[in-house]
C-alpha cells in the first residue's frame, strides 16, 4: 500500500503548521517590509515632488528675478550711457569754452606784445629820427644860421603882444629900480613856466649856442630896448646844450626860439600819435572778430 | 530499495510510526523556519537591503504576481496557503541532489495530504469569497445535470494532483537509482539536474493548479470556472 494514512495526516497537520510558521515568519515580516518601503518610496517621492514644485518655483522666482536684474541692467546701463553723453558734451563744451579762452587771451596777449614791440620799435625810431635831426642841425649850426636865429629871435621879440612886452617892461623896470625881484609874472606863450637861470643875476641874459657876433648882439640889444623902452644890462653867454636856438632869461622870465623846440613838440605830438594808435588798436584787438583783420591793416 | 520513504521507518509504536517523509518534512520545516526567521529578524524596511532579504522578497512578490496573474485579486489572503504549498514541493524537490535525500514528495501519503489541503482549500476559500448558496449554486453550473460531474471532478482532480506529483518525483528517484547501478558515472549527474528540473517544473504545476481551482472557486464569472481549470490542467 503506498498511502500511509497516519503519514498522511502527519503531513496535512505539518503542511498546516509550516503554512502558519512561515506566515508568522517568513510572509508577514517580508510583506510588512515590503509595505513600509514602498510606503517609504512613496512618501519619498512624494516629498521629491514636493521640492521640486517648490525647487520650480524657487527657479521661476528666481528666473523672474534675473530678468527683472536684467531689465535693471540695462535700463542703468541706458541712464550711464545718456549721462556719460550729456557729460561729454558738457565736457566737450567746456573744453570750447576754454580753449576760446585761452586763444582770446593768447591772442590779447600777442596783440599785447606786438603793441609794445610797436611802441617800442617806433618810441627807438622816433628817438633815432630826433637824434638825427638833432645832430643834423647840431652840425649844420654855424655862424650863418646863428644870424638867422638872432634875426627869428629879434622878430619874435617885435611880435610879443603889447600886454607881454608892458609886462616884461614892468618886470625889468621894478628890477631896475628896487634891485631886487618882487613878483613872479609868467609871459604866457613866450617862455616856459620854469625859473630861469638868471635869477637875482641883475641883468638880462641871451644865450645862445655860438659866442654871437657883435653886431647880432647890438641888434638883439636894439631889440630889446625897443621892446621894453629901456637900458637894460644884457649878458650874453654860449650854451651848447641849445643846439640852435637863442633865448632871453630875466628875473624868471625866459623868450626863447630854438630848433629843440620845435624838434621837442614835434616829439610830443608824435608821442601823442603813437599812444592814440596804441590805444584805437587795443580797443580793436578786444573784439575777436577784428582781431585776425588787425594785424594785417596795422601792416 | 523502497518504492516510497514511508518505507524508511526510523521508530514505530502501534500505528504511530516515525517514517523517512515526516522526518525529512519535519527537516524541511525547520530548515523553511529556521531560514526565514533568521533572515526576516533583520529586515531593513529601507532601500538598502540584504542579499538574502532581496532573495525572500522576490520569491515572495513572484509567487504573489504569479496568483494575481492567475486571476486572484487579492494575492495576500491566498499568500500563506499557496505559497507554502510551492515552496514546500520545490525546496522538498530541490535537496534530490543530495545524495541519501528521500524527497518527502515522493511518498504518495505526503501528495495526498497537500492534495487533500488543496480539496478542502477550494470550498473553504469559495464559500468566504461567495457564501455557500452561491458556491454550492456553482456545482449546478451551466445546467444541473453536470452536477455529478462537477462532483466527480472535485476528486478527480484532487487524485491527479496527488498521483501527478508522486508519480514525477518517485519516477525521477527511482529512475536515479537503477541508473547509479546500469552508468554510476555522468550520466546518473545529469539525470539528477533533469530531475531537479523535473522537480521545480511539478511544484510549480502543483502550486499553479492549487491556484487556477481556488481561482475558479472564488471567481464571480461563473462561466469561466471549468473551462479555466480544465484549460489549464495538463
Amino acid at each position: 500500500m503506498l498511502i500511509d494514512w497516519f503519514t498522511v495526516a502527519a503531513q496535512i497537520i505539518n503542511f498546516l503548521i509550516l503554512v502558519w510558521l512561515l506566515k508568522r515568519f517568513f510572509y508577514r515580516p517580508i510583506l510588512d517590509a515590503l509595505d513600509a518601503r514602498e510606503k517609504r518610496i512613496a512618501s519619498d517621492l512624494a516629498a521629491a515632488a514636493e521640492k521640486e514644485h517648490v525647487a520650480e518655483a524657487e527657479r521661476n522666482r528666481f528666473q523672474q528675478k534675473n530678468e527683472e536684474f536684467d531689465r535693471r541692467l540695462s535700463e542703468l546701463l541706458a541712464a550711464a550711457a545718456d549721462e556719460a553723453r550729456a557729460e561729454r558734451k558738457r565736457l566737450l563744451a567746456a573744453a570750447h569754452t576754454d580753449a576760446e579762452e585761452l586763444r582770446r587771451r593768447w591772442h590779447k596777449a600777442q596783440r599785447r606784445e606786438y603793441q609794445a614791440l610797436r611802441h617800442t620799435i617806433e618810441q627807438r625810431t622816433c628817438a633815432e629820427v630826433f637824434a638825427i635831426a638833432r645832430k643834423a642841425l647840431a652840425d649844420l649850426a654855424d655862424t650863418t644860421l646863428e644870424a638867422h636865429m638872432a634875426e627869428a629871435f629879434i622878430r619874435r621879440m617885435r611880435s610879443l603882444d603889447p600886454e607881454e612886452k608892458a609886462s616884461l617892461a614892468a618886470a625889468v623896470g621894478i628890477f631896475t629900480a628896487r634891485g631886487e625881484l618882487r613878483h613872479e609874472t609868467t609871459i604866457a606863450g613866450i617862455s616856459s613856466p620854469s625859473r630861469a637861470d638868471g635869477i637875482g643875476s641883475g641883468e638880462i641874459t641871451i644865450r645862445s649856442a655860438f659866442e654871437l657876433p657883435a653886431a647880432q648882439q647890438e641888434a638883439i640889444a636894439a631889440a630889446i630896448r625897443e621892446t621894453v623902452h629901456g637900458e637894460i644890462p644884457l649878458h650874453f653867454e654860449p650854451e651848447p646844450n641849445l643846439i640852435s636856438g637863442i633865448e632871453l632869461v630875466a628875473s624868471g622870465y625866459k623868450v626863447a626860439w630854438s630848433i629843440a623846440g620845435y624838434v621837442a613838440s614835434l616829439e610830443e605830438e608824435v608821442g601823442k600819435l603813437l599812444d592814440a594808435g596804441g590805444t584805437v588798436e587795443s580797443r580793436a584787438a578786444s573784439s575777436p572778430g577784428d582781431a585776425e583783420r588787425q594785424p594785417g591793416a596795422m601792416n | 530499495m523502497h518504492l516510497s520513504p514511508d518505507h524508511i521507518i526510523f521508530w514505530e509504536h502501534g500505528f504511530v510510526k516515525l517514517n523517512a517523509t515526516i522526518v525529512y518534512t519535519w527537516a524541511l520545516m525547520l530548515l523553511l523556519t529556521g531560514g526565514a526567521k533568521a533572515i526576516t529578524s533583520r529586515l531593513s524596511s529601507r532601500l538598502g537591503r540584504s542579499r538574502w532579504q532581496s532573495l525572500l522578497e522576490t520569491i515572495v512578490i513572484t509567487i504573489q504576481k504569479q496568483i494575481n496573474d492567475v486571476g486572484l485579486r487579492q494575492p495576500r489572503i491566498y499568500l500563506p496557503f499557496l505559497g507554502t504549498l510551492f515552496i514546500l514541493v520545490a525546496v522538498a524537490n530541490f535537496f534530490v541532489v543530495i545524495p541519501g535525500y528521500e524527497p518527502p514528495t515522493g511518498s504518495l501519503s505526503t501528495t495526498v495530504a497537500l492534495a487533500i489541503c488543496v480539496f478542502v482549500a477550494v470550498p473553504f476559500y469559495g464559500i468566504r469569497k461567495q457564501g455557500w448558496r452561491r458556491y454550492l449554486q456553482s456545482y449546478l453550473k451551466p445546467v444541473p445535470l453536470l452536477l455529478p460531474f462537477n462532483i466527480l471532478a472535485e476528486f478527480t482532480r484532487t487524485l491527479a494532483l496527488a498521483v501527478r506529483l508522486f508519480g514525477n518525483m518517485m519516477s525521477g528517484t527511482m529512475i536515479l537509482a537503477i541508473l547509479l547501478v546500469i552508468t554510476p558515472f555522468i550520466f546518473p549527474v545529469v539525470m539528477s539536474a533533469l530531475a531537479l528540473l523535473t522537480g521545480m517544473v511539478q511544484a510549480y504545476i502543483f502550486a499553479i493548479l492549487a491556484t487556477v481551482y481556488i481561482a475558479a472557486a472564488t471567481s464571480d464569472d461563473e462561466d469561466s470556472r471549468e473551462p479555466h481549470a480544465a484549460r489549464r490542467e495538463p
